[in-house]
């Protein structure tokens, strides 16, 4: 099936399998590999991406779903080589230990942070429930967004 | 994983999508939110040869208010129906179940018509409808008709959709009154035991989920009620109570006569 679909602001067109998922078509046909896959199964989160500006586990939609929308992943947050605030807020609060879940951490926060612009911290901890660190590092996850949002809101 | 292989066909009217339905029967799955069926579709223990997807159907994603109800399209979200100002207004107990339900990136995704279709014996909305007495509208072959909530849940997965029936949308009365209380099963998050209560003058109607392998309207409980919430004692008078590694029968019986009287107060 012909689908195209907008990927970090660039359209591509590709003949593709229904049963292909999105995040499989995002990471094998376009070699976007910043967006992981844990679960599989939509528990993890790690797979989560945009979708027309909303965060969505991109293992649970398939990719020919996706024909006509736009999806932003891992690779279009930062900007002329300039990280977005979250990652680097991710960076300055050590948001991260081994980094796995870290890509669908930054996502799911800028859906968090599009409908909190100032977030309190139980909205933080709700927003990121369907998001697993299986390091445990929830505590400067949720900082990093903390500052996220005041480098936003600057 | 990947899913078994399917056709994928994007229905582009309900007409469309009931005749594909009638056609290919049991082979054929409808897909909406996509967020039970495509994980069960991965793990095989789903494997439809025609997928037909339901969410480019114009009209069917709208909340409209009506003289005394909400009418909710069935491919509304989840994320859709928590920010309607119109369900926050005239259906709160609707928004305070969304809440409770799934997390940021299936309700962006999932669907009510898709979840109610699915019948998950866990999940929120049916003890909703329940206790609401919403009236679920569906097409098929034969055309429209209207299921009262009370009779479309029929056992685990099962409803009283014909093999090619759809649901359009679903009709819910304005409630002023009325909430609904959730003890979560710790990781996934659906319901253990969730209960709507809604009050109508002295009179209530409790809506239970999670708890046996239909939800159900706790009518012992409404009979008894009469403004004292010591009625959620019959909470499971006469209902086979499910047993699993989360919550026993014994165990599960006592949390629904908790969260029934938490409901009846709240």
């Amino acid at each position: 099936m012909n689908v195209t679909i907008t990927v970090n602001g660039k359209a591509h067109t590709h003949d593709i399998e229904p049963r292909t998922s999105l995040v499989q078509y995002l990471r094998e046909t376009l070699d976007l590999t910043g967006t992981h896959i844990g679960c599989d199964t939509s528990g993890c989160g790690a797979c989560t991406v945009t979708l027309n500006g909303e965060a969505i586990k991109s293992c649970t939609m398939l990719a020919v779903q996706a024909d006509g929308s736009e999806v932003t992943t891992i690779e279009g947050m930062a900007q002329n080589g300039e990280m977005h605030p979250i990652q680097a807020a991710f960076k300055e609060k050590h948001g991260l230990q081994c980094g796995f879940c870290t890509p669908g951490m930054v996502m799911v926060a800028a859906d968090i942070l599009k409908n909190y612009p100032k977030p309190s911290e139980d909205d933080i901890r709700h927003g990121l429930k369907g998001n697993f660190c299986r390091c445990t590092g929830y505590h400067n996850i949720v900082k990093s967004i903390q500052l996220a949002a005041e480098t936003i809101n600057e | 994983m990947i899913p078994a292989k399917f056709d994928y066909i994007k229905a582009s009217s309900v007409s469309e999508a009931v005749n594909l339905l009638d056609k290919h029967g049991f082979d054929a799955k409808i897909l909406s939110g996509g967020q039970s069926l495509l994980p069960a579709m991965k793990l095989r223990l789903n494997r439809p040869e025609i997928v037909i997807d339901i969410n480019g159907i114009a009209g069917m994603n709208t909340i409209e208010e009506t003289g005394d109800g909400v009418i909710i399209g069935a491919n509304c979200t989840h994320t859709q129906i928590l920010n309607s100002e119109v369900v926050y207004k005239n259906l709160n107990i609707l928004h305070r179940t969304v809440q409770t339900l799934g997390d940021v990136q299936v309700r962006n995704r999932g669907t009510i018509g898709g979840s109610l279709a699915h019948a998950d014996p866990s999940a929120d909305y049916p003890a909703v409808v329940l206790a609401c007495e919403a009236n679920i509208e569906v097409e098929g072959k034969n055309g429209k008709r209207t299921i009262a909530a009370t009779d479309f849940f029929e056992g685990i997965f099962t409803t009283a959709l014909a093999d090619d029936e759809i649901i359009i949308a679903v009709h819910f009365p304005k409630v002023a009154h009325g909430n609904y209380q959730k003890f979560y099963q710790s990781a996934s998050r659906f319901a253990i035991v969730g209960v709507a209560v809604v009050h109508d003058g002295n009179a209530v109607r409790v809506g239970i989920t999670g708890v046996s392998d239909t939800p159900y309207r706790a009518t012992e409980v409404e009979k008894a009620y009469n403004g004292n919430s010591d009625a959620a004692e019959h909470a499971v008078d006469g209902v086979e109570v499910m047993s699993d590694h989360f919550a026993d029968t014994e165990y599960r019986s006592h949390l629904t006569k908790v969260m029934v009287k938490r409901a009846l107060e709240a």
